[in-house]
């Protein structure tokens, strides 16, 4: 990231940076348009398209019912016609209900017209916990879409982050399920850490997808992760660091492409892995990042952890939530055990 | 009726000044005695009580995210309730569930965060009191904002082909969030929406608590008697934000206003007083309200905490080898942070 970041001054929330992307997509091509929830009057229930309609109107920044198969459904048939539409589910949680017009259409059709047609559609939805809203709305589904073939999936964990890699979703010609964290946004009402918020550019930039960034350089454990965990990933590295333990950060920032030469260069160095994951641990994100490495660099693993959510749903009562959600003491200890073996 | 709505909007008003505690002057959502979301049903009070007084304890309700007055109505444990609503161990749900997530058995409540997803459930409990030959009653409460969900008109559909004991309740109180019922219908009666389906459709206007009970009558009387769906939309008003916390930019002040200005509660009780009931006996019942709330909300306060570890159990009721409930089989992702 340092090579490619601007001297600047500015800083802007990620949500700011995300909404920065799209006006601009958006003024440089008619065909982009955004539709959702209370994305209009609103500007989006965690500020994700806040602003947009002064300058775009209900026509481009259109609000629907609710119902999300017909909105999600309609984004798939608009960017088969050649469209680029932005469609935000509110909370991921929520993809159930639109289920089969996201891994039936938008990812597959591509495939099954052999290329005849193209989905170019960007899918936009919250993910994340750790404001006690139980388990219907509280949930990171990362594993769930990138488990499917047919989508990119996207993670920022950064302003600077969030805007390079939204000009590269609506770009693209696939559909990409671009998935931001609430914690992160910087939205009023839930406060952000404070890494998220940073320099970007008024500029536009890409930041191509498959590209993990070392969000800290170390030499003895390798920790991955993505999202709101790179922050409280920072934040253990931190205090590791003053215990003598030197951890290199990779952040993740796509899952579809995977950037598996990073991490196992890291890994070469290092010897030892820690995955960090605010998704359910069995089938996902954790054991995936594992296999690409053991299947790679098998002889260079010297230890391996992981940190993730228990196959339990998230729970409402802030002792239970916490006690489910990785916490920054929970990513400590798993280095120190990685570093001890 | 009239005590089920004081004490509905009474409790909301305890649950309010509860859940702003600690939020105040920054609004900080996870900050606060009550985690989580919350969502008011102040103004939808007459469509919960004029329905649910028909009801039995073996009658099934489901509810949506903005379930209190729903509960209330169906008589689910007060204390338990706010208990779930404070995150405590001995709520309805030891503390997993919260506000959007009640289930009360004991009286046949449930409700879901999830739009409209209170339909199916409903014709499943439908069918079951078919099934078995019971005289037993579904209702599914749901906002008109959930109209054009895919999971109501598939209900409504497959409650009217098999003749089910379900009563659909639309309350509508104009808003989807942010959402103007123009901007999501075409079709302002939403009980005209019955006759896609061959079902009887029926509007209550005006807040009405008396029309409301005599139309819910006749809708579960002829679900009861085996004589199939019915579709009711009551007009209710929406006279807080979608959620606490929700600055209402969207909305003109003047439909807030006039929300404000047409309560249901007013209106049934100058019902009674004209049905010769006196000020006085309006005040005992909402005395009585008010008492069984404060008792209710004093009482969850007391409550404890959840033990974190808590959070492991109840995802099955019978735990398939390899997961071991009370002790998560891995050391690592749970600590005590």
């Amino acid at each position: 990231m340092a090579q490619q970041e601007q001297r600047v001054e500015r800083e802007l929330t990620m949500s700011r940076a995300m909404v920065e992307a799209i006006a601009h997509e958006m003024r440089e091509d008619e065909e982009v348009f955004y539709m959702g929830e209370d994305v209009a009057d609103y500007g989006g229930i965690f500020d994700s398209t806040e602003g947009l309609l002064s300058e775009f109107g209900h026509d481009r920044i259109m609000d629907v019912p609710i119902s999300e198969t017909a909105y999600l459904g309609a984004a798939v048939g608009a960017a088969q016609q050649g469209m680029r539409p932005i469609a935000e589910l509110m909370f991921v949680d929520f993809f159930g209900v639109a289920m089969d017009q996201i891994y039936n259409g938008m990812a597959k059709n591509t495939y099954m017209s052999g290329g005849a047609v193209n989905v170019p559609m960007v899918l936009t939805a919250a993910v994340g916990g750790t404001y006690n809203d139980a388990a219907q709305h509280s949930q990171t589904l990362y594993g769930t879409f990138a488990h499917m073939a047919g989508m990119k999936v996207v993670v920022p964990s950064t302003a600077y982050d969030a805007k390079g890699l939204m000009h590269n979703a609506i770009r693209d010609d696939d559909p990409v399920v671009y998935l931001f964290h609430k914690r992160l946004m910087g939205i009023g009402w839930m406060p952000a850490p404070d890494g998220p918020k940073t320099p970007v550019p008024e500029d536009e930039y890409t930041i191509p997808f498959g590209s993990a960034d070392i969000k800290r350089e170390g030499e003895d454990v390798t920790v991955v992760t993505l999202g709101l965990h790179v922050h409280r990933a920072l934040e253990a590295a931190e205090s590791l660091a003053g215990e003598g333990t030197s951890v290199e950060i990779i952040d993740l920032r796509s899952l579809v492409p995977l950037d598996t030469e990073t991490i196992r260069e890291s890994v070469a160095k290092t010897g030892r892995l820690v995955v960090v994951d605010e998704d359910y641990r069995s089938f996902g994100v954790t054991g995936e990042i594992i296999a690409r490495v053991a299947e790679g660099s098998l002889s260079d693993l010297e230890a391996v952890e992981r940190v993730a959510v228990p196959d339990v749903p998230i729970p409402y009562a802030r002792p239970m939530e916490d006690e489910v959600i990785p916490g920054v003491e929970d990513i400590e200890t798993a280095v120190r055990n990685a570093d001890s073996k | 009726m009239f005590e089920d709505m004081v004490t509905a909007r009474y409790y909301e008003e305890r649950l309010q000044e509860e859940y702003l505690e600690g939020k105040q002057p920054a609004f900080d959502i996870s900050a606060g005695p009550i985690p989580g979301e919350l969502h008011l049903a102040a103004g939808h009070e007459a469509a919960a009580a004029g329905v649910c007084r028909h009801l039995r304890e073996d009658d099934v309700v489901t509810a949506p995210h903005r379930p209190h007055h729903v509960a209330i109505a169906k008589g689910v444990d007060l204390e338990r309730m706010t208990a779930e609503i404070f995150g405590r161990e001995t709520g309805l749900s030891k503390g997993k569930g919260g506000h959007m997530h009640l289930f009360d058995p004991d009286v046949g409540f449930a409700c879901s965060g999830i739009i409209a997803q209170g339909c199916p459930p409903a014709v499943g409990a439908g069918l079951a009191a078919k099934r078995r030959n019971t005289d037993g009653v579904a209702v599914a409460f749901l906002g008109e904002g959930a109209i054009s969900q895919g999971a109501f008109l598939e209900s409504l559909n497959l409650a009217a082909v098999h003749d089910l004991p379900v009563v659909f309740v639309i309350e509508d109180n104009d808003w989807a969030i942010s959402m103007p019922k123009g901007r999501v219908t075409d079709v302002a009666d939403g009980s005209r929406r019955a006759d896609g389906f061959d079902l009887p459709g029926v509007r209550v206007d005006h807040d009405d608590a008396v029309a409301v009970y005599d139309a819910a009558r006749e809708a579960i009387g002829r679900a009861r008697d085996g004589n199939g769906p019915t579709l009711l939309e009551v007009q209710v008003h929406r006279r807080m934000g979608h959620f606490m916390g929700d600055p209402q930019s969207y909305r003109p002040d003047e439909d807030s206003e006039a929300a404000q200005n047409r309560d249901s509660i007013e209106r049934l009780a100058a019902d009674l007083r004209d049905r010769g009931v006196d000020d006085e006996a309006l005040d005992e019942i909402r005395e009585r309200a008010h008492e069984r709330v404060d008792a209710a909300i004093e009482w969850a306060k007391d409550q404890p905490q959840p033990d974190p570890e808590a959070a492991h159990e109840d995802v099955f009721v019978n735990p398939p080898s390899g997961v071991t409930e009370s002790e998560p089989d891995f050391d690592l992702a749970g600590g005590d942070d």
